[in-house]
């Protein structure tokens, strides 16, 4: 299948500018980056995508085996990569995408020059002295939440696919893409993402890699991101003034701020 | 409500002392009470998620002193942890980028440790210039809905479980037709030295469980025996009586391969076996030798025929022409049958044709009110170029795909030849 399909690939910014690519975490899709895309266009082309299972890439295309591992989605980006025959790209990549990166990097090096990790936890399971954030027991009720209830999940989700006709402005079709995510694919990849552990492989990062951690982050907290600080020589570690997980979107000048000063830094 | 609050406009109407009590009574409703004691949480919080304002109602589903709230927690704090790593991966970022959110099932914590399950609607509020202030989120008390959903859920558990149960029965019994199916038919035909032997079968069941049947096996060093023929009925019942006869049949002809001895043996033990069950079951059949001569390469074949309809013969220089078994009366029908018997010798190039009434009671023409019949079998078979019995079959298999849905009956097409002198095959050699 044509991957630039597949994976519902956008193409903008300035054609003739360096090479970034967004990166959505579980939960949602490209447009995550809304507020991304403006300061990164004028000099950068910049590469969107949408995983397979989440936002509008193309359903047929989902197996449960290929993406019951973070290796299933890091092919992704290496495909997305190969189709569009980018080199030395800066790979952007938010929440669990940061460790898809990792991955990705280490099987294509020479499509992926540098890294940026937006909220990255290698771990969210506390194990011995690692801190990852969460118990066993938590993330088991996470995913049995969505496992047994995925009536509640596809439920709760349904009032956003379905769109809200008292904001016609949005537009519908892209009110209808937020997030639609099929439920069973969700779950995959809630599955995946909680219950990996890619510690081992940041040590295996060796190009230029900047670590973008919240203040306070439920989901990824400051001893994660100063474990993957630790983990990965070199690395810049940037604490950002934001709380939640998604710094993109609650503090979106300091994330654009942080990520434009390290693609200066690389040229 | 929207009666009371539009008799506001109509004083003169004051007389009526029902009116000014509802009047009264929403004036008592304050709107600070309204917000303490609305019958739904309500909550502010800063744009990190800070709780700045809380209402009574809310408090008290948690069960926490309003101190211990304001200023001290966030709203994720309230929610259990899956409701945690739900608010931060869709809801928040949804909120960030739409501005509001609407009925999204979360759980809440209770300082006693229960859990009340809510529905969640926040939006957010936006200063004069544009800037996000604050976020002011709405829940509802869902326990009622999310029991029904949880039956919902039970229910469609239920459902699957008892589909998977019905697959895997489903699966279980194709596989034993196949296995009772393969048990009906030879799984190949055997090689007749110095002949060549082809069939096709067709069934109309949906159970893939057959009525006809056909055998070609070997009875002493010199002759083969074959037979085909069709039971009354389709699907299973048609089957039981299918394996009874084949075996019969094999079983008789060992004993003895005359054609006639054969089909009186299986006539007794039909006639014995359904006519005092109440369910009298009877089929026809033709049952034959086949006699190879060592010095010509010939073939003679001998056979007998119990109602079933005449065996056809494509004689290698175009013609064709069928071997008449008249008067042999049904099998299994009464105690002493009688059964007619013809004789024809098979030179090379010839092939003989059995079949069943499937073929020949196809039902043909726009409104599929004529049968195929006789005489079109035999228009179709004369003057054939090809009478290889391989051919002759293939030929057969097409017409019958044709036929579509005209054809509703069980068919099965046997073809036994001698093959013509250019072609004689490997068979004849290893002979």
């Amino acid at each position: 299948m044509d991957v630039v399909r597949r994976n519902n690939v956008t193409v903008t910014g300035n054609p003739d500018g360096p090479v970034v690519v967004l990166a959505h975490g579980f939960g949602c899709d490209q447009n995550m980056w809304r507020l991304t895309v403006p300061a990164l266009a004028p000099d950068h082309r910049v590469v969107l995508f949408d995983y397979v299972g989440s936002g509008r890439a193309e359903p047929s295309a989902f197996s449960e085996e290929r993406y019951a591992s973070l290796d299933g989605y890091a092919q992704d980006v290496v495909e997305v990569c190969q189709a569009l025959d980018l080199r030395d790209a800066v790979f952007v990549g938010h929440s669990v995408s940061a460790m898809i990166g990792v991955l990705a990097a280490d099987a294509a090096p020479e499509r992926i020059g540098a890294l940026v990790m937006v909220a990255p936890s290698p771990r969210y399971i506390d194990d011995d002295a690692y801190r990852g954030g969460f118990t066993a027991s938590d993330i088991d009720e996470l995913l049995e939440s969505l496992e047994s209830n995925y009536l509640g999940w596809s439920a709760a989700m349904a009032p956003v696919i379905m769109g809200n006709a008292d904001r016609p402005e949005l537009g519908e079709e892209l009110e209808n893409s937020f997030c639609a995510t099929d439920p069973e694919m969700a779950r995959v990849f809630a599955r995946t993402t909680f219950l990996s552990d890619s510690r081992d492989d940041l040590k295996k990062v060796r190009v230029p890699t900047l670590v973008l951690e919240c203040n306070d982050d439920v989901i990824a907290p400051r001893e994660v991101g100063a474990f993957v600080h630790d983990a990965i020589a070199g690395s810049t570690l940037v604490t950002l003034e934001a709380t939640g997980h998604c710094p993109h979107l609650s503090a979106p000048a300091a994330t654009n701020a942080a990520i434009t000063e390290f693609l200066a830094a690389l040229r | 409500m929207m009666c009371g609050i539009g008799r506001q406009h109509e004083p003169q109407d004051a007389g009526g002392t029902t009116s000014d009590a509802v009047f009264a009574a929403l004036l008592e409703d304050s709107a600070e009470e309204l917000y303490e004691f609305a019958p739904c949480g309500y909550l502010s919080t800063l744009m990190d998620g800070t709780i700045a304002k809380i209402n009574h109602t809310l408090l008290d589903w948690l069960g926490l002193e309003r101190d211990a709230v304001v200023g001290r927690l966030r709203f994720t704090d309230l929610l259990t942890v899956g409701g945690k790593l739900y608010h931060e991966t869709h809801f928040a970022p949804l909120l960030r980028m739409r501005g509001e959110i609407n009925g999204i099932a979360l759980e809440v914590k209770q300082a006693d440790g229960g859990r009340i399950p809510v529905l969640v609607s926040s939006v957010v509020k936006h200063g004069s210039t544009g800037e996000p202030l604050l976020i002011r989120t709405t829940l509802f008390d869902a326990r009622d809905r999310r029991a029904y959903e949880e039956e919902l859920l039970r229910g469609r558990k239920v459902a699957e479980e008892a589909r998977k149960r019905a697959d895997a029965d489903r699966t279980r019994l194709q596989e034993a037709l196949a296995v009772l199916q393969q048990s009906l038919l030879p799984d190949s035909l055997p090689t007749v030295p110095g002949m060549e032997a082809a069939a096709h079968y067709h069934t109309a069941s949906p159970d893939r469980l057959g009525g006809d049947f056909y055998d070609v096996f070997p009875v002493d060093g010199k002759r083969f025996v074959f037979f085909l023929g069709d039971v009354c009925g389709k699907g299973p019942e048609a089957a039981a009586l299918t394996s009874l006869t084949r075996y019969t049949l094999r079983a008789a002809a060992l004993h003895d391969p005359d054609p006639v001895a054969a089909l009186t043996t299986l006539n007794k033990v039909l006639h014995e076996r359904y006519t005092d069950s109440g369910d009298p079951r009877y089929c026809t059949a033709v049952f034959g030798t086949l006699e190879p001569d060592p010095a010509t390469g010939h073939v003679a074949v001998h056979l007998a025929s119990g109602g079933h309809p005449p065996a056809l013969v494509l004689r290698a220089d175009g013609t064709a022409g069928y071997l008449p078994t008249p008067g042999g009366l049904l099998v299994g029908v009464l105690p002493d049958a009688r059964f007619a018997t013809a004789a024809t010798t098979l030179a090379h190039g010839d092939t003989l044709l059995l079949y069943t009434d499937g073929l020949t009671e196809a039902r043909i023409g726009e409104d599929r009110t004529s049968l195929y019949g006789d005489d079109g079998l035999l228009a179709f078979a004369t003057g054939r170029a090809d009478r290889h019995p391989r051919a002759v079959i293939q030929a057969l298999t097409g017409l019958l795909d044709g036929f579509g849905d005209g054809l509703d009956d069980d068919t099965a097409l046997l073809a036994l030849g001698v093959p013509a002198r250019s072609t004689i095959s490997s068979a004849t050699r290893n002979h």
